[in-house]
């Protein structure tokens, strides 16, 4: 039963990217029914495999069949079911239908509806073939098509240059990541001969120190990694996630905070056995995922953009998950990847949910600038008090669900000897809980600074949009509870896929120094939230005060280290004046080649021309001149007259009978 | 008893004037009888000849020739009627359409 119903988990979605898009004219505005069919079957089914996995506690492989069969090569066409595929499959398919049943009501009177349940469906299916696939190929095609579908998206308003950009940029960065992936991918095949998880793993873990796989594991799980920081935009290749913002509200749910930018974590997760045989590399991931979180936070403390501040958000939580991965605590970072992608989910749902109510705007960017915003609390009861939740959850505050899975993550730090990247999570968390609490001070509380063509407008969204944003927030709430230290259900869960045991690094520690750790984080949280309420209620002068104190830094994270820029100058601008360089050799040598080749072919064929006019057609019409002027004399023969022929005739028969007589 | 060169010389004069009468005469009837008197010249050499060499296949020949100078004379008729209806004349100056 299960069996067969995986494989339609992940078809099912693709089914309604091809009815969509291939029948978008027809489906027109009742498109949402067929991806909302598609997705929500797509829900019920992994929910009827997560009950035998989870609950039952099985492993379901399914082959359908063998895909690529060359020399020595072997790939197929199969789904992999364990523990980690089945904590994946219930955030994709569950946020994923929410945000699908969101979009229904988000996207109501775009005109590209169709087209956009079509990129949404084709999203899911691709993301599903990531996370179940059995092997690092059918990863990578998953891998591809999400970027795919990412590009689609974040483009989705085409017309719009910064949209079309933004996803340029989105497309451009993560082949750079990709490339490192692939690499990672072949090097895999050339060491294990294989790129099936079951038979890379297996001889990862038997691999002693010292050995030809424990070698290689290094510079694979870097390569890895590579792929990782493009898709999942950690340090250095951070940009296009922030830009990604310029896509639709829903799409930044899904995709940018969700799933699509977890699956770099996902993947990271899924090597572990390889990178357990690389410390280095453990540390790079630590070591980058740390930078990342405060780097990202420390650019969310000022921006103005709503979007943005949880697009930042968002690339400091993963830098959080990678923190996690790189210290060893690869069941934390999954936790942490599940809680952020329903708080995360909520947030980014929420902030589009604001923008929908602010519509009358007629200014598209000040919608989402919060200097435009206050006081919407009264306008918007659902959305604000959800979106509290998803502060608190996002801030580690207890007894949500950020505050088990972070806590964890702190803990596993700080318990594993890596107190540098320990005191990075705490300065992160720190940075978290005020942004995040000054994004809600200037959003939902205070005067409201809405300009008066969109007042009136305020209204709160329809229930399409509001029930998936209770729902996020339900679990928000709960998704903690089942990694509460000590009774950690899913540690246990999760735990053998790393091959650690049940309990993992938290048992090594003392129970007074956890909760020593948990207070100093919960303690930090609150500290952030206090600070924000005290300059962004009480104190509105202190933010602007600071600002002019601290001019230098306040521009630089402003300007979020003027990171665009300096990419600009080192990469964007040397490409393109070698671009420009190029072109000039295109343009002068290669283009004046080709030309007077050209020129020289019409010369020649001139002058073969004349010789033909003249001599050729010359000799040809002289022949026919010839011919006609003869003709001409000679037809007055044929007269017509029947008796001139007869005459003619005797006339001849008289020479040669006279012929015959005389010589005959 | 007549001497066969005088047959010959009488063939030959019919010969001669159907001959001219082809040659000269407009009308079509006339031309064709014309053709007629040259066949029946023909006719008569075969039959001297037969006479002076003793051998009965001119004569038979001649007889051939007269069952064929029949259809002939009434093809040709025939022709004449059907040019006299397109033409309305039957005059072979006028009827020089196989000209350039």
């Amino acid at each position: 039963m299960a069996e067969t119903l995986v494989p339609w988990i992940v078809a099912l979605p693709g089914l309604g990217a091809l009815i969509n898009g291939l029948f978008g004219r027809w489906t027109g505005r009742r498109a949402h029914w067929v991806a909302l069919a598609a997705t929500g079957l797509s829900l019920l089914f992994a929910l009827i495999v997560l009950n035998r996995t989870v609950l039952g506690g099985e492993t379901i492989q399914v082959r359908l069949f063998e895909w690529v069969v060359a020399a020595g090569f072997r790939a197929e066409i199969a789904f992999l079911v364990d523990p980690l595929s089945s904590i994946m499959l219930f955030v994709v398919t569950g946020v994923g239908f929410l945000i699908h049943v969101y979009s229904a009501g988000y996207m109501r009177d775009d005109p590209g509806f169709s087209r956009f349940f079509t990129y949404l469906n084709l999203f899911m299916f691709a993301m599903l073939l990531l996370i179940l696939g059995n092997n690092y190929l059918l990863m990578f095609v998953g891998w591809e098509g999400v970027g795919l579908c990412s590009y689609l998206l974040i483009g989705f308003w085409y017309h719009k240059k910064s949209a079309s950009d933004a996803g340029k940029k989105a497309f451009i960065v993560n082949r750079i990541g990709d490339a490192g992936f692939l690499l990672g991918v072949f090097l895999i095949f050339q060491v294990f001969g294989t790129l099936d998880y079951a038979g890379v793993f297996e001889q990862a873990r038997a691999a002693g120190p010292g050995s030809a796989a424990a070698s290689a594991a290094t510079l694979i799980t870097l390569c890895l990694f590579v792929g990782a920081v493009g898709k999942s935009a950690q340090l250095p290749l951070f940009t296009w996630l922030p830009d990604a913002m310029e896509g639709p509200t829903p799409v930044s749910a899904l995709i940018h905070a969700a799933t699509m930018v977890t699956a770099g974590v996902y993947m990271v997760a899924r090597s572990s056995a390889l990178y357990l045989l690389a410390p280095v590399s453990m540390e790079v991931v630590a070591v980058v995922g740390g930078l990342t979180a405060i780097f990202a936070a420390s650019i969310a403390l000022v921006q103005n953009d709503i979007k943005r501040v949880l697009a930042y958000s968002t690339v400091s939580q993963l830098g959080y998950m990678f923190l996690a991965l790189g210290v060893g605590a690869f069941t934390a970072g999954i936790f942490h990847l599940m809680t952020h992608a329903f708080f995360k989910g909520l947030l980014f749902l929420g902030s589009g949910s604001v923008i929908h109510a602010l519509h009358g705007d007629p200014d598209e960017g000040r919608r989402q600038d919060m200097r435009f915003m206050g006081g919407l609390r009264k306008h918007l009861p659902v959305t604000s008090l959800t979106f509290y939740i998803g502060a608190l959850a996002i801030s580690g505050i207890p007894p949500l669900a950020g505050f088990f899975s972070k806590d964890e993550i702190l803990a596993e730090a700080f318990t594993s000897g890596n107190y540098f990247v320990w005191v990075l999570g705490i300065l992160a968390a720190f940075m978290t809980a005020f942004y995040m609490f000054r994004l809600i001070y200037m959003t939902f509380f205070g005067k409201s600074r809405v300009v008066p063509e969109a007042t009136h407008h305020l209204h709160e969204s329809p229930a399409a949009m509001t029930t998936p944003l209770i729902i996020l927030a339900a679990l928000a709430i709960v998704g903690g509870w089942v990694g509460i230290p000590g009774y950690n259900a899913f540690h246990a869960y999760l735990g053998p896929v790393f091959g650690t045991a049940a309990g993992g690094g938290e048992a090594h520690a003392s129970t007074a120094l956890l909760w020593v750790l948990a207070v100093v984080s919960v303690a930090i949280g609150v500290g952030g939230w206090m600070l924000a309420r005290f300059m962004y209620t009480k104190n509105l002068e202190v933010p602007k005060r600071l600002s002019e104190k601290f001019q230098g830094t306040y521009q630089l994270l402003l300007n979020k280290y003027w990171v665009d820029e300096i990419y600009d100058a080192c990469i964007v601008r040397p490409i393109m004046w070698l671009m420009k360089a190029l072109y000039t050799v295109d343009a002068k040598g290669v283009d004046g080649t080709v030309n007077g080749t050209s020129w020289l072919t019409v010369w020649l064929s001139k002058l073969s021309g004349i010789f033909d006019l003249q001599t050729v057609d010359g000799a040809v019409n002289g022949v026919g001149v010839i011919l006609t002027n003869w003709a001409r004399g000679l037809r007055r023969v044929q007269t017509g007259g029947v008796q001139n022929y007869a005459l003619a005739m005797l006339l001849g028969v008289f020479v040669m009978v006279s012929l015959y007589l005389m010589y005959g | 008893m007549v001497p066969g060169e005088y047959y010959l010389a009488l063939a030959g004069l019919v010969f001669v004037i159907g001959g001219i009468g082809v040659l000269t005469r407009r009308n079509v009837i006339m031309i064709l009888m014309s053709i007629e008197l040259m066949l029946n010249a023909v006719n008569l050499t075969f039959i001297a000849f037969a006479k002076m060499h003793g051998n009965m296949m001119g004569q038979m020949f001649v007889i051939f020739v007269i069952t064929v100078a029949a259809v002939e004379a009434a093809v040709g008729l025939a022709l004449i009627i059907s040019l006299n209806r397109r033409k309305a004349t039957l005059n072979v100056d006028e009827i020089n359409i196989l000209k350039w």
